[in-house]
């Protein structure tokens, strides 16, 4: 069954990648949604099998690798921390393959869209399923060049060029620390599968690693590495650059793999890796802090920005700054469990997203939006839906786990626990302005759309509609029915049992719920402020934003240019990388190696054949001479050298 | 096998072509140029006669004359080589001289007479019968160089030849006086019985006669006659000198020094390495900087004669086969060439420059293409003729340890690669010019026979490898 899981979508890459034009765009979206939809449903049996049921699979399929002491098996490993992330990844797949069905109707390279959907598909899966680093890297850069293939996709956009490139090098940065991380703990431990890993992990308490003079811990080393990698594929603060651009790529891919699944890779190798992690616990430590700074720092720019994909994506890396406060505070299961919900609720918010766009003709600018809601009845009750589970209306989804996270970093232990706590209770606010900023704009007030797009706004097709009505529904329920799993003692022992390790035994688990009173009334009371002064801004006084804009026109371009990350990135990074790239062509290659190699070589043969051309003068005893200055050069030559 | 045989019967390819020569003097005397086209067929049939009678003689190794002539597995190949090579240059000229209006009896005649004196050569087993073997040929071959009397260039190509050959048969005779000194002998096999060690004298001797057989293969640095009489020369001539005489003179060269010399293999070896890089680099130079086609297939066959002498510079019997592999193909390539170069007719009046060939491959895309095989052959691109040619060689020569040597190789035929590319460039990349004239029935023969060959040798390489290494081993 896990094979069918993991396979099927692999399958339906192969088939609609190599013949797709064979079976046209109609078969190759049915065929990769069935087999997906048959793999989700597999994903939700071995959700409850192997979570609530305590069948955990261990599914060696042959060795991939086997050199010297290293040796790599290609393994399935589901327990519960992977059913979790199966069901996840496999939901959501399934829910944007279906809805890429009507989304994408009109573009010429479907077949090519959906092999890459279930390539990305197959290689999230193998993600999670790893049983080892070797082949959670294999899964892991599987995403990462599906994710590059899918925000190219319309590679005839050169700014869907340039962010599929840039998410490609952005992760490459990641990527390369996440190897390296690897490679220390093979250097150390002498193994990469994950039981031998987790066993001898203790006995690394101590050891250092010498690097640049210095001895540094051997598992802080290490943890910190991996978590560079994990930095770079969930987004955050300073290798976040690339997510915002990526929604170049079409509205499902966000969903998919920019909202909901690739991007809490990271989150999720942190949670596989707890073992390690918690016996780090500097490292944790960092993962707090960089993922409380992401949550508020996403949440400011997102407050200004006016791509409606934009604010999503900056909402997604400000969620995902969440999840890895929880992580760092030991919460592994309530980090998961914001995971679990986010994916619900962001996919149907991207997914709406991509309704509004699909009605408006790709239009994704909200100033030129206003009062669709009348136009768009439906999909604006599904953006609703998402945005109270987003900011955390009480009992959505959103609401139990966002608000176990920010619990959880008040009940920290660790030193940047605080900080962490009064971080993502300002995020709750301005998730909460932006989210409302958001709606308001795009559904309220006057339209600002011109006369003739405002008359083709049309609701979406039903098969993307159908998709949000699940999606919101999880939206709703999953928060309610699951907190139990995810955010109490019972959850650990009942379900992901010894997937997730922690070294004091989980008792974060116990202590978020005895927190103060106020603690748990705050994130509520910022999510309605910020609806309150979104209410103001955008309903009540349409006119404040931009006086308030000019009031502060320092801190307003700061937020609208990201904090000038590009700016800096721009700076320290690409334009010397240009400029050592230039040098090394025009000078480098240009002068020295074609100078003195290829081209400088063929100007020497042409010298060579000038002068030999030029030994031949037509006269005969130029000829005699060098006949006989040959055979005296052979006989001084044996009279030199002796004719022995 | 050394029986002696009273018999006649090795020598009676040599005495079918002589004769056969003689009578059709008298013929061609008798009835003038009017005859000429009759006179050519038949010296091509008797060509072809000698061919098919050193195929007959049995196998083994028979000494006619008191030992100065020898008959062998190497003298077979080498003569059944020479002999197709005359014949089809014959064929392939007479078109040539009719549209020229230089249509004589005389040439089919001293083709024949050349032909003989190779056939002659290539058998030589002393010093005596080598001489009698060369100048037979050389003087045949200085007569059909100047053969277009009244042009000042074919003249001059003649009259050059002329002089240094003379030169070089002086080098050759002194040569054959000190190793007849130093050794008592001029019988191969008693200088190979004498000649145990190298003594300063042998050595010198060594230097003068190889010289005098370098200018006849036409190898650095005794090449200088070569470009100017390609160019001068009527362009059959060029064809036939690439040939015929290049396969002759390179078997006589490897008879003496694997004959004679067997005891002073080191010293040999140095002078043949040190001829057989000059030329390879020489040829791939120069020939960089030429514009007329003849001029640049005298440096394609001087660098070709280089590769060639890798093999013999190894000394071995492998290297010998690879010598005599080589000379099959190159000898294929080059008449392949002549064929289209004799085919460059614009107006009723031969072409020579490498220009004119720009954009064959649309007005005459068969003749573009087969040249172009030819050219990719030469530059020894796989799956072509002319790699295994090279490769061959270059691996004997790894064999005998010779690395420096085949790394030489290998990158002058990178250098000579770019020539033989440009032609290939220039037929399929340049604004085509005004077609040619129509090409003649014998060259389209000549040119698709060779051009099967060369493309398809890889596919069935047996039989001549095979019969290469039965030659080369005779020898040893």
């Amino acid at each position: 069954m896990i094979q069918a899981i993991v396979f099927l979508p692999l399958l339906g890459f192969l088939i609609a990648g190599i013949f797709g034009r064979l079976i046209g765009a109609r078969v190759a979206g049915l065929l990769t949604s069935t087999l997906l939809v048959i793999a989700a449903l597999l994903s939700w049996y071995v959700f409850f099998n192997t979570g609530f049921g305590g069948h955990e699979i261990r599914l060696r399929l042959f060795t991939w690798i086997a050199a010297g002491g290293l040796s790599v098996d290609w393994a399935l490993r589901v327990d519960g921390l992977v059913a979790v992330m199966l069901v996840v990844v496999n939901s959501v797949s399934a829910l944007v393959h279906i809805y890429s069905i009507g989304y994408m109707e009109e573009d010429p390279h479907q077949p090519r869209f959906f092999a890459y959907l279930s390539l990305f598909t197959f290689a999230m899966l193998m993600l999670v399923t790893a049983d080892n680093l070797v082949q959670l890297f294999f899964g892991w850069e599987g995403v990462g060049l599906a994710s590059y293939l899918l925000i190219g996709f319309w590679y005839h956009k050169p700014e869907a060029n340039a962010a599929a490139i840039k998410a490609f090098i952005v992760n490459r940065i990641g990527d390369f620390g996440f190897a390296l991380g690897i490679f220390a703990v093979y250097a150390l431990i002498g193994s990469v599968a994950y039981d031998t890993i987790f066993a001898e992990a203790k006995t690394l308490a101590g050891k250092t690693i010498p690097l640049f003079g210095h001895n540094f811990d051997a598992l802080t080393v290490i943890c910190l590495l991996l978590f560079v990698g994990a930095m770079g594929k969930s987004a955050q603060f300073l290798l976040h650059t690339w997510l915002p651009d990526a929604m170049e790529g079409p509205t499902p891919v966000s969903a998919l793999i920019h909202a909901a699944t690739m991007v809490t890779a990271g989150v999720f190798m942190v949670a596989r890796l707890s073992p390690l992690f918690e016996l780090a616990p500097t490292a944790l430590t960092v993962v707090t802090f960089v993922g409380a700074l992401t949550a508020f720092f996403a949440a400011t720019v997102g407050l200004v920005q006016n791509d409606i994909k934009r604010i999503v994506a900056y909402s997604t890396c400000s969620q995902l700054g969440y999840m890895f406060v929880a992580m760092g505070v030991g919460a592994y299961s309530v980090g998961m469990f914001h995971l679990f919900t986010h994916a619900a609720f962001k996919a149907l918010l991207f997914l709406g997203s991509g309704s509004v766009i699909h009605a408006m003709h790709h239009e994704q600018d909200i100033r030129k939006m206003g009062g669709l809601a009348k136009h768009i009845p439906f999909t604006y009750a599904m953006m609703l839906i998402g945005t109270l589970a987003l900011t955390g209306f009480p009992f959505t989804a959103g609401f139990y786990s966002k608000d176990a996270v920010i619990e959880a970093a008040f009940a920290g232990h660790n030193s940047m626990a605080q900080f962490a706590f009064w971080m993502t209770v300002i995020a709750a606010g301005l998730t909460s302005f932006y989210s409302w900023r958001l709606m308001f704009l795009t559904f309220h007030g006057k339209t600002r759309a011109d006369h003739h797009t405002i008359e083709h706004v049309h609701e979406s097709p039903k098969v993307m509609l159908a998709t949000l009505v699940i999606l919101a529904t999880g939206a709703i329920v999953l928060g309610f029915a699951f907190k139990g799993v995810f955010t109490s003692e019972d959850g650990i022992t009942g379900f992901f049992r010894d997937s997730i390790f922690s070294a004091n035994g989980h008792k974060i688990l116990e202590e978020l719920h005895q927190v103060p009173l106020w603690v748990k009334l705050a994130p509520l009371v910022m999510m309605i402020g910020g609806f309150l002064v979104a209410y103001q801004f955008y309903i009540r006084k349409p006119e404040l934003p931009k006086a308030l804009a000019e009031q502060q026109p320092l801190l307003y371009q700061f937020l609208l240019n990201k904090w000038y990350f590009d700016e800096i990135y721009d700076f320290l990074f690409v334009r010397p990388a240009m400029w050592i790239g230039r040098t090394l062509w025009k000078r480098g290659d240009g002068f020295v190696i074609d100078g003195f190699g290829p081209d400088g070589v063929s100007a020497r043969v042409l010298d060579v054949t000038r002068n030999v051309v030029r030994l031949q003068t037509g006269y005969l005893y130029h000829y005699a001479f060098v006949m006989l200055i040959g055979v005296a050069a052979l006989i001084t030559w044996f009279l030199v050298r002796g004719a022995g | 096998m050394n029986v002696v045989v009273t018999s006649l019967t090795p020598v009676l390819p040599e005495i079918v072509v002589l004769g056969g020569a003689l009578v059709l003097v008298l013929l061609g005397a008798a009835k003038g140029d009017r005859i000429a086209g009759i006179m050519d067929a038949a010296c091509i049939a008797l060509l072809l006669i000698a061919a098919v009678l050193v195929m007959a003689v049995p196998d083994g190794r028979f000494e006619v004359f008191g030992g100065s002539f020898v008959f062998d597995g190497f003298a077979r190949f080498m003569k059944v080589l020479t002999l197709i090579g005359a014949a089809a240059a014959l064929f392939m000229s007479i078109d040539f001289w009719k549209k020229e209006k230089l249509h004589r009896y005389e040439f089919g005649l001293l083709v024949l007479t050349a032909s003989a004196g190779m056939m002659v050569m290539v058998s030589a087993n002393d010093l005596i019968m080598l001489y009698m073997g060369i100048e037979l040929m050389s003087l045949s071959l200085y007569v059909i160089a100047a053969f277009d009397r009244d042009n000042v260039r074919s003249s001059e190509a003649g009259l050059k030849y002329f002089v240094l050959g003379a030169l070089s048969s002086g080098m050759l005779l002194y040569g054959a006086s000190l190793i007849y000194g130093f050794t008592g002998t001029v019988s191969f096999t008693g200088i190979a019985a004498a000649a145990k060690s190298p003594s300063t004298g042998l050595v010198f001797g060594l230097v003068f006669l190889f010289a005098g057989l370098a200018f006849k293969v036409s190898a650095v640095p005794f090449h200088m006659w070569t470009p100017d009489v390609y160019e001068g020369a009527p362009t059959p001539v060029t064809a036939f000198f690439s040939a015929a005489p290049k396969v002759a003179a390179i078997a006589i060269f490897v008879r003496v020094a694997t004959g004679a010399f067997p005891g002073i293999v080191p010293q040999w070896q140095q002078i043949v390495i040190f001829i057989s890089i000059a030329s390879m680099v020489l040829g791939a130079f120069a020939a960089i900087g030429q514009t007329n086609i003849k001029r640049l297939m005298a440096y394609s066959s001087i660098g070709n004669i280089g590769f060639a002498l890798v093999g013999l510079s190894a000394g071995t019997a492998s290297g010998v086969a690879g010598v005599l592999i080589y000379m099959v193909i190159y000898m294929a390539m080059t008449l392949g060439t002549f064929a289209c170069i004799l085919a460059m007719r614009r107006n009723g009046k031969a072409v020579e420059e490498i220009d004119e060939l720009a954009g064959l491959a649309r007005t005459h895309p068969a003749t573009a293409f087969m040249l172009g095989a030819m050219m990719f052959s030469l530059a020894g691109i796989p799956p072509l003729a002319g790699f295994f040619a090279k490769f061959y060689v270059f691996l004997a020569a790894i064999e005998a340890r010779l690395f420096a040597l085949a790394v030489i190789g290998v990158l002058a035929s990178v250098v000579g690669a770019y020539y033989y590319l440009r032609i290939v460039k220039i037929m399929y990349m340049d604004e085509p010019k005004a077609p040619f004239e129509p090409m003649a029935v014998p060259l389209r023969v000549a040119l698709g026979v060779s051009g099967l060959f060369v493309i398809f040798f890889f596919i069935y390489p047996a039989p001549i490898v095979a019969a290469a290494q039965a030659a080369a081993k005779s020898l040893f």
